[in-house]
């Protein structure tokens, strides 16, 4: 049946939401209109520049070329979710800081979980995999040398997709909420 | 930006979507991955007053082998098609040419049928699925049946689907094939200025040359095609291909350099593919 208001039930950053929402809402809109999630910036608006990049069940997507009612049922990670309830920053984020791979910022949360999302499907990528895997990401500011340096170093360190309570997972993975333990299958309904 | 207001549907059977859709007919429009619509949406360059949304038909997703084809189901997305082991024994080109399209956040949403459906003759998999001699199997709620790729192009974003059919799967031909696939675009990411496919059948020798974003449909290059098969050598053979063509002009190319690179990167493939003069 067709329906001009959708219920949209779904886990951002772990935590689980529900709304009923237009069906043209797009998901970028319902994370930081309805939920207030604003880390996620709108860059472009057209697909184009990566600054609303988040996780759907662990995969990178463009959240303002997704519609809210797309993500019903599945996980959603943005910039909130990587760090730690404490505060620690996930490994990327740190990497992006120590590396200086920012100027202005406004690319940063899309290019980190752009990069999460690379380091999951490739775990030891080479430069050249790193400047391919984030075409989708459009800075202005660095001439990406610094951020390319940052992912390189924060793969080094990433906790892999499949550790659950290895080592890395101890150090430095945001427990209750990281990526790679939505993208086994935590979903709601 | 947004899109105008639609009622929205999202079904969780093929049956069901495909009962709606008889309902709705040219009123609704089919949302896969939405890498293409949802833009369009948003331009408001399309204003469809229903959305019937098949992403939740998760076994349209799918990768196989059928005793003489490779299967590959409609809702199977780029990146899935780049992971997939059936894929990569049995049609590594198309795993390839999936590499290409846009970027990791695309190819995480976009799905084949999706993007056979949606017809833009700028897309790189419609002239790769000329070249493989590949075709769409199209459903609606009565039947399905089979259209060659060759068929399936009818115009600039129009198929043969009728406005009750959904693409559902793709079948392509298993072969023993040699491949290039060269695209020249501006900057990353962005669409192919000019793209070229070159597949070479291993057993029968038969070339198919399928050519992006070189006329209002993807094309094949049968001219170029036919001189190949009579002995004419690659540079020569690269020349044909400007009739072949119907390119556009546009803020990234005029037609006479569209058609330029179409030589140079066909003679370059015909080259490295060691077409024998």
């Amino acid at each position: 049946m067709m329906v001009d208001r959708v219920p949209v039930t779904l886990l951002v950053n772990g935590q689980p939401h529900q709304a009923e929402v237009e069906p043209r809402l797009l998901l970028v809109h319902l994370l930081r209109d309805v939920l207030g999630l604003t880390g996620t910036n709108v860059g472009c608006d057209t697909t184009s520049c990566g600054a609303c990049t988040v996780l759907l069940d662990g995969e990178s997507v463009k959240s303002c070329t997704v519609l809210a009612a797309q993500a019903n049922a599945r996980s959603v990670t943005t910039i909130e979710g990587l760090a730690t309830p404490a505060g620690e920053l996930h490994p990327m984020q740190r990497a992006f800081r120590e590396h200086h791979a920012l100027q202005c910022g406004y690319c940063t949360p899309g290019m980190v979980m752009a990069a999460v999302s690379l380091v999951q499907e490739n775990p030891s990528p080479t430069e050249q995999d790193v400047r391919r895997g984030l075409e989708g990401n459009l800075c202005r500011c660095t001439g990406y040398h610094n951020i390319v340096e940052a992912v390189l170093a924060g793969a080094r360190v990433h906790p892999t997709p499949s550790a659950s309570g290895g080592p890395d997972q101890a150090q430095h993975s945001p427990a209750e909420h990281s990526p790679e333990q939505q993208s086994q299958g935590h979903q709601t309904q | 930006m947004f899109p105008n207001p639609f009622s929205y549907a999202r079904p969780s059977s093929l049956p069901e979507a495909l009962a709606l859709l008889a309902q709705y007919r040219d009123d609704a429009k089919v949302l896969a991955g939405g890498q293409s619509l949802i833009p369009l949406l948003k331009l408001r360059l399309a204003a469809p007053t229903a959305i019937l949304d098949i992403g939740a038909l998760e076994s349209l997703n799918y990768t196989r082998v059928d005793s003489d084809d490779l299967v590959v189901g409609a809702l199977t997305r780029y990146c899935d098609l780049e992971r997939s082991d059936v894929v990569r024994r049995e049609c590594p080109a198309l795993g390839h040419v999936s590499s290409m399209v846009g970027d990791p956040q695309v190819r995480h949403r976009g799905t084949i049928g999706g993007s056979l459906a949606h017809a833009d003759p700028a897309s790189d998999l419609p002239a790769l699925l000329l070249a493989l001699d590949g075709s769409v199997l199209v459903t609606n709620k009565r039947r399905s049946r089979l259209v060659s790729a060759q068929d399936f192009f009818h115009g600039f974003l129009t198929t043969d689907l009728a406005d009750d059919e959904i693409v559902t799967e793709i079948r392509i031909p298993r072969a023993r094939r040699s491949w290039r696939y060269e695209k020249f675009a501006r900057r990353a990411q962005e669409w192919a200025v000019i793209g070229v496919v070159v597949i070479r059948d291993e057993q029968t020798g038969t070339i198919r040359i399928g050519l992006v974003n070189a006329g209002s449909t993807p094309l094949r290059a049968h001219t170029v095609e036919r001189a190949l098969a009579d002995g004419a050598d690659p540079a020569s053979a690269a020349r044909l291909v400007v009739g072949d063509m119907q390119p556009s002009a546009d803020v990234a190319a005029g037609v006479e350099y569209r058609q330029h690179l179409a030589v140079t990167l066909l003679e370059r493939i015909l080259r490295e593919l060691d077409v024998a003069a």
